[in-house]
């Protein structure tokens, strides 16, 4: 603020441009390394590899940016590093086996599923305390929390459901039958449609969140492709609503998804087993994680395409961009 | 603080779970687990014996997993297991639990036990096979209230002789066992052989009764002496001999079969496809590791669950058409969804190829192609078989 005051056009033009000279970076968390990998996104190249807990699958950024959480499954904790030190300055109770997690928007509570133990836990990032611990179905997995805050929804891929959970009570208020393994919820921008993928099921199913119930189905083909090799986990929805974008798993391909009508409009080849993506800031990119191929895709949006592929470690499981 | 508050809304949320919860009944689903404690007789190599609740702890994990599931629909499951060496004590229980409105068995037998049981109950209770390899029941016996989630020796033979063939190793020399089931493991490679074009250059028989502890390596070598062979296949079904081969043939050569590269339904090194978290919650279970009649019964239990899920019904007719249907689809953690094949009731299921510590492949192996479905390159594809009687 008090840098207003001594501002000349000069220095407003440097300010303006210094979101390029500072570049948006994508970590990539590499299950089978144990480290996560940081890429910057205007050279597209690794600059850096830090050690993290046994088996980094699920990680996410505070609000601010200044921390990382990660789920260190093997480790049964989620740790939370500082970004500028780039150091491990908590790790929260999570529960056993943490794979997702999801951060309510209200910056502190962390709903975690813990694979293992067929429990969703709520941990409060400030005071670590658990908040509380819901039972659910066989293998949970998808996390995710409604933007306007109100829900919770976790997937639990043996028992094929999605459990809704009321953030205020911490109860399970009701659950929804969808197809085999489901692994990622993903909410509309408005908190009223959840996507969930089915992996072994093959398909995406599109839930009202009012009734919680499926309203319409979205299957895959690919030419060329077994049908059964088309597995959907990651699901990213565009902030102009125009696209939903579905990782297809071994078919190494991602679905776009018309996120008005549903259908699907095209595939974009990618590297082998593709589970999860994240978009650049202003959304022109979309980054993928690659497991078997060990690599990120890099996809322009305005070609639908992917453009780049950057090698990282072991088994990359999830990315996040950070502006 | 806002405890108050906080506690309204949970009533709340009580009585609304359990107005929509009143309109569902409960659902109790009853499953009998009959397995025959089977004496393989002396063996060889008898360091590492078979856990004698191979089969029982899959069927307790999968009861365990349904009834977490089970739990948000009101539906319960229940295993009665017995565990005898006798087929008599077995047939006697099998009976038992019919009467008392029992109709799904999951049967881990010989063959002969498990066709004594079926011959014994009435048409209507759904048996499941998680236990008998026989080619025998798939091509020929085929009986309508027969599934089978183990997969054939047949099966397991065209997964290693896709790998086989993929790998170039084609000439192959055969060495089998004196027992019937050894004969039987054989003449299923020596089908897959046919099938996928190897050529099997030397066929021996094992029967050799000194101690191979002290002596594999003088007896060995001498008794693979050939010309050439790029591989050596063994039969030996209940692990007499086999393992004295690895090493110990007279060329350098892998070793395939029962011992070496094994074809297998399940083993502890599959930890794909979130393989890794069915491992994990067996352990904890058994304090064990997990095998392929542990899976074979895991997959019984969770295929009528996940029927009884779906249809939300638990009588044997209804949950055995939809098993039975296209709908149907069981997550296996072999990468594929898993379903029974029409013509004979057999799961199909992708084939892990193992050694002991580490997953080598798993077939089918690229590039062997089916016109519906690659899983059906393995074991018998509807046009070979004669079961005519298996849609009554």
């Amino acid at each position: 603020m008090k840098i207003k005051n001594i501002l000349t056009p000069i220095a407003a033009g440097i300010l303006l441009a210094a979101p390029t000279l500072h570049a948006e970076t994508a970590y990539v968390s590499n299950e089978k390394d144990d480290t996560v990998s940081i890429i910057d996104l205007d050279t597209m190249k690794v600059t850096d590899t830090l050690n993290v807990g046994e088996r980094p699958r699920g990680i996410l950024f505070s609000k601010d940016y200044t921390k990382l959480y990660i789920c260190a499954s093997d480790s049964d904790t989620v740790q939370v590093m500082d970004l500028k030190t780039k150091l491990i300055i908590k790790e929260l109770p999570s529960g056993e086996d943490p794979e997702q997690f999801a951060l309510h928007p209200n910056d502190r509570h962390l709903y975690i599923s813990n694979e293992d133990d067929a429990l969703v836990t709520i941990v409060d990032t400030e005071t670590s305390e658990v908040l509380a611990q819901i039972d659910v179905g066989v293998e949970p997995e998808g996390m995710a929390v409604s933007p306007d805050g109100k829900i919770a929804v976790n997937t639990s891929e043996t028992t094929n459901m999605v459990h809704w959970i009321d953030t205020t009570t911490y109860q399970l208020i009701d659950n929804t039958l969808v197809d085999q393994r489901p692994r990622h919820v993903e909410f509309s921008k408005d908190s009223k449609i959840l996507w969930a993928s089915s992996e072994i099921g093959g398909t995406v199913s599109v839930i009202n969140v009012n009734d919680r119930k499926i309203f319409k189905k979205i299957s895959f083909k690919i030419k060329g492709v077994h049908p059964d090799k088309i597995q959907p986990v990651g699901v990213k929805l565009s902030d102009d609503g125009r696209y939903a974008f579905v990782a297809l798993g071994p078919s190494n391909h991602i679905a776009v998804v018309n996120a008005n009508t549903y259908e699907v409009e095209d595939y974009i080849l990618v590297g082998r087993r593709v589970w999860h993506m994240d978009f650049n800031e202003d959304q022109s990119l979309l980054l993928s994680t690659n497991g078997i191929s060990g690599d990120v895709s890099v996809i322009d949006i305005s070609k639908m395409k992917a453009i780049k592929s950057i090698k990282v470690g072991r088994y990359p499981w999830g990315v996040i961009v950070k502006p | 603080m806002q405890f108050n508050s906080k506690r309204t809304k949970l009533t709340a949320a009580i009585l609304l779970w359990a107005a929509t919860s009143s309109a569902s009944a409960n659902i109790e689903v009853e499953i009998s687990y009959l397995q025959q404690e089977i004496d393989n007789g002396p063996v060889l190599s008898n360091i590492l014996p078979e856990p004698k609740d191979a089969g029982l702890k899959g069927a307790e994990l999968a009861i365990q997993d349904s009834n977490t599931t089970g739990r948000f629909l009101k539906h319960n499951y229940q295993l009665n297991s017995f565990l005898s060496g006798s087929p008599e004590q077995l047939l006697e229980k099998a009976q038992e639990q019919y009467t008392q409105g029992v109709r799904f068995f999951v049967v881990n037998t010989t063959e002969q036990t498990l066709q004594l049981l079926i011959k014994s109950l009435a048409k209507d209770a759904l048996f499941f096979n998680a236990g008998s390899s026989a080619d025998q029941l798939r091509t020929k016996t085929c009986l309508p209230n027969l599934l089978h989630t183990i997969p054939s020796r047949s099966m397991l033979n065209d997964g290693l002789a896709q790998w086989l063939k993929t790998k170039r190793l084609q000439k192959v020399m055969m060495i089998t066992g004196s027992e019937p089931n050894d004969k039987a493991y054989s003449a299923a490679f020596k089908r897959a052989a046919k099938r996928f074009g190897l050529k099997i250059i030397a066929e021996k028989q094992w029967s050799f009764d000194t101690d191979l502890r002290r002596t594999a390596q003088k007896e060995m070598p001498l008794f693979t002496q050939h010309r050439d062979y790029d591989v050596v296949f063994v039969a030996d079904e209940r692990g007499d001999f086999g393992e004295y081969v690895l090493y110990n043939t007279w060329l350098p050569r892998p070793v395939v079969g029962t011992q070496g590269l094994s074809p297998v339904t399940w083993h502890r090194v599959v930890e794909q496809h979130g393989a890794a978290q069915l491992q994990s919650r067996f352990e904890k279970l058994s304090n064990r590791w997990m095998n392929s009649k542990d899976y074979a019964s895991w997959a019984a239990i969770r295929s009528v669950a996940e029927a009884v899920t779906r249809t939300n019904k638990n009588d044997a007719t209804t949950v055995k058409s939809y098993i039975r249907s296209e709908a149907f689809e069981l997550a296996g953690f072999k990468g594929r969804k898993l379903s029974y094949r029409e013509w004979n009731g057999q799961l199909r299921q992708p084939i892990p190829l193992i050694h002991p510590r580490s997953l080598v492949s798993q077939s089918p192996q690229e590039g062997f192609l089916h016109p519906k479905n690659e899983l059906d390159t393995l074991g018998f594809d509807q046009k070979e078989i004669n079961c005519s009687n298996i849609n009554k």
